[in-house]
């Protein structure tokens, strides 16, 4: 998506300091020094009211970040980053935005306005001031979060699900955040998990309790919290035996943040017979034409199948970012668990994705699946990186590998590194990979059937993700069409 | 009666691997309303260019000549405008589009052409409607509408689905790239069927065949022969009988 002077002003505006802006306005803001050391590791702690034993756990995570470094085996390339040169704390009483619709960025509203949101919706998405307050009475039934959100608590009240933010959890139940955190991607994982670890400020917590089966899909859907969306977020999911739930990461409209460096974490752990589904859609600002100012999106995603017959499944469509890393994993560690990964990932302009998924068979009759879907357009470039590794222990082990590219102009480039390694004889790994390129003659058919060429783009893109779109939850998978299809408007011709 | 489709002096290109091949050499047709013409000549004379040229494809370089539909310069105009306007192709090859289910294709392109044309778009049922009509009246099973565009067809549903989309985007002006080309004679007949009951004082149709046996089924007003990129020779449909027991000889001989 093209974008215009004034969006390309804001956002370097926004990059060179993140927070001037807010000053500006002479807002009031609780705000922590620029830098990352101890200090700022137990300001964090003691603003959020957290335990000792959280505090602790921070410091063992920011320890270890400081031993280590940055990854370098992706194929992506950015300027370095400098980790001292940001706030990791700033809860600004209220947000300063614009003031009213005419001073958003109208590419932002015309985007809005393709993906059928309504006017006020438009308002809240873009953060203009006081869109919350000025909601019309008539939208209460479809937009007002809070009674939205009561209803829902209650329901999932009654099912015994707990659902909240983490640092609730942290202080209400304690005990299953102390279990669980940290277990299925521990503090010195990776640098990103362990940075995340020490500074996480944002995320949900869900716990799913045995024999449950969640009554509603739990969502991060603009439409419950627009605003809540943070740098550092971490995610911890549990579902008990024979406990179900899905849940929504991600909003299709295109979101804007201050902060460059996004670097979340999710764990989800599934025990005996428990199955998690974990779809996101992610369309995080991918920069101007040239990439500039767009997001880094660091994440961690890993999933833990702990129980017999357990099942993680990951969806995601990944269309937003100047750069992605990212590699949500399965762990098969309970007889018979099984991982399945979907996913479409969309480059377009200067977008630089390097993702992909990690299938670990460490349990006998483990199954996986991984479609990965990658478009790339215009200078993009996108990698798709996986690993199957199936452990000595996983007899008939079985997992299936399919990676389709499609490219669009002759610019962009699409890379398939699959690593496989197997250390048991009976288990088995098929990989099949393919790339194409949307042919003039599919164009032409379509348009001699009255289709203008963007919709013709649009509707071959959809036909190729079909198989991961088809996993998606069904209004996910409808806006993640139109999706598909603005962010590659102007690829073609 | 003004001019309905006409063509002057056409000329037409292709870059070949970085050498331009001229194609259509000055070629002259006119298809009044209401009528139903057939053109018929040797292989690699230049009628698929002719009608991907007619239909807007922009590999075609169009070096001179020029086209009238309905009193609009035709090769002006975009392909998807053309269509709009109520000109359709059947094409000889129809494309594969993987994953892309065919009914949803079918509605799609339906509602894109009424948007165009100023009229209101069908719903889901009201398009279902028309749709099971027409796949009745052209022996087609739903379990073609299920699959993705012509993925995994033969070629006589190719064929048939070509048809199918013709009468679904109810063209004023409707080419047919050989659409006989591959059909037993049932299906044959089908497709025939399905061109003749839109015959209309206001439907005219340019079909495009090898064979006299297509033309038995839909009865041209006027047949042409085409070589070289160039219409040689038009007369009545007896022509066509000729050529099928003569074969193009006489009619290139006569033109050298
Ligand atoms: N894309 C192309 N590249 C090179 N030559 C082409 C191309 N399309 C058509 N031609 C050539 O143009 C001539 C006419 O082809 P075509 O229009 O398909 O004839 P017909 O339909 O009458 O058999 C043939 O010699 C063919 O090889
Ligand atoms: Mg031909």
């Amino acid at each position: 998506m093209p974008a215009v002077t004034e969006t390309r002003e804001t956002v370097e505006k926004l990059a060179k300091s993140s927070y001037e802006w807010g000053f500006e306005t002479d807002i009031e803001m609780d705000i922590a020094p620029k830098g990352l050391n101890e200090e700022t590791v137990r300001l964090i702690s003691e603003r959020k009211g957290e335990p000792q034993w959280m505090l602790d756990w921070r410091l063992k995570a920011f320890r270890a970040w400081l031993e280590m470094e940055e990854p370098t085996w992706a194929h992506i390339h950015h300027p370095p980053i400098d980790y001292q040169d940001a706030h990791y704390f700033a809860q600004p009483k209220k947000k300063p935005g614009p003031r009213s619709l005419d001073e958003v960025d109208p590419e932002l509203l015309k985007t809005y306005a393709k993906l059928g949101i309504p006017l006020h919706e438009q308002a809240l998405l873009a953060g203009v001031e006081g869109a919350e307050e000025r909601l019309p009475v008539a939208v209460d039934a479809v937009f007002d979060s809070v009674s939205v959100a009561t209803t829902f608590r209650k329901t999932l009240a009654e099912a015994g699900v707990i659902f909240c933010p983490i640092s609730d959890a942290i202080r209400e139940h304690p005990e299953l955040v102390q279990k669980y955190l940290g277990t299925v991607v521990p503090v010195a994982d990776n640098f990103f998990a362990a940075l995340n670890s020490a500074v996480f400020t944002d995320g949900s917590f869900v716990y799913i309790p045995e024999g449950v089966r969640c009554p509603m899909e739990l969502s991060t859907y603009f439409r419950i919290n627009a605003r809540n969306t943070g740098q550092f977020e971490r995610t911890l999911i549990i579902a008990e035996d024979r406990a179900t739930v899905s849940y929504l990461e991600g909003c299709t409209a295109p979101q804007r943040d201050e902060n460059q460096l996004h670097a979340a974490v999710v764990e989800l752990v599934a025990m005996e017979d428990a199955s998690i589904k974990y779809s996101t859609v992610q369309n995080w600002y991918p920069g101007d034409d040239e990439g500039r100012g767009g997001i880094y999106n660091f994440v961690t995603k890993r999933g833990i199948c702990r129980g017999a017959r357990s099942k993680i499944s990951w969806t995601q469509v990944e269309t937003g970012s100047a750069i992605t890393w990212k590699y949500p994993s399965c762990v098969l560690a309970g007889e018979g668990s099984v991982g399945e990964f979907y996913s479409v990932a969309v480059t377009n302009n200067h977008q630089q994705a390097d993702t992909g998924t990690k299938m670990i068979h460490l349990a006998p009759n483990t199954r996986s699946t991984i479609i990965a879907k990658t478009i790339s357009a215009g200078h993009s470039d996108s990698t798709y990186r996986g690993l199957v590794r199936m452990q000595p222990k996983a007899r008939n082990a079985r997992n299936f590998t399919q990676c389709d590219s499609l490219l669009i102009g002759d610019q962009c480039g699409a890379h398939t590194v699959p690593y496989i390694e197997s250390r048991n004889m009976t288990a088995r790994v098929e990989h099949e990979a393919t790339t194409s390129k949307i042919s003039e003659d599919q164009l032409f058919y379509c348009r001699s059937r009255g289709l203008s060429e963007e919709d013709a783009v649009g509707l071959i893109v959809n036909g190729f993700c079909r198989e991961v779109l088809k996993e998606l939850p069904m209004e996910f998978a409808v806006e993640a069409q139109k999706l598909l299809q603005i962010s590659l408007e102007g690829s073609v011709g | 009666m003004s001019d309905f489709l006409k063509i002057q002096g056409l000329q037409a290109r292709i870059d070949a691997d970085g050498t331009p091949k001229d194609i259509l050499k000055g070629l002259d047709l006119e298809v009044p309303k209401g009528e139903v013409h057939a053109i018929m000549g040797p292989n690699g004379s230049g009628k698929s260019t002719l009608s991907y040229v007619l239909a807007g494809r922009d590999d075609y370089e169009v070096t001179g000549g020029s086209v009238t539909f309905k009193g609009q310069d035709l090769l002006a105009l975009e392909p998807e405008e053309r269509t709009a306007l109520g000109l359709f192709l059947a094409f000889q090859s129809p494309v594969e589009l993987p994953g892309v289910n065919n009914a949803n294709f079918l509605r799609t392109a339906v509602n894109a052409v009424r948007r165009a044309r100023g009229e209101a778009e069908l719903d889901a049922v009201a398009f279902l409607k028309a749709v099971r009509a027409e796949t009745k009246h052209l022996s087609m099973s739903d379990d073609m509408l299920k699959r993705a565009v012509n993925v995994g067809f033969s070629g006589g549903e190719k064929k048939r689905n070509e048809v199918l989309q013709m009468r679904l985007l109810q063209p004023s002006f409707a080419i047919l790239d050989e659409t006989d080309s591959g059909l037993d004679i049932d299906a044959l007949r089908i497709v025939a069927e399905g061109v003749n009951s839109l015959r209309s004082p206001d439907f005219s149709a340019l079909v495009i065949t090898h064979h006299q046996r297509l033309l038995d089924y839909i009865v041209p007003d006027r047949v042409h022969v085409m070589a070289h990129g160039r219409i040689i020779h038009s007369g009545g449909p007896d022509i066509a009988k000729t050529l099928e027991k003569q074969g193009y000889t006489q009619f290139l001989e006569a033109a050298a």
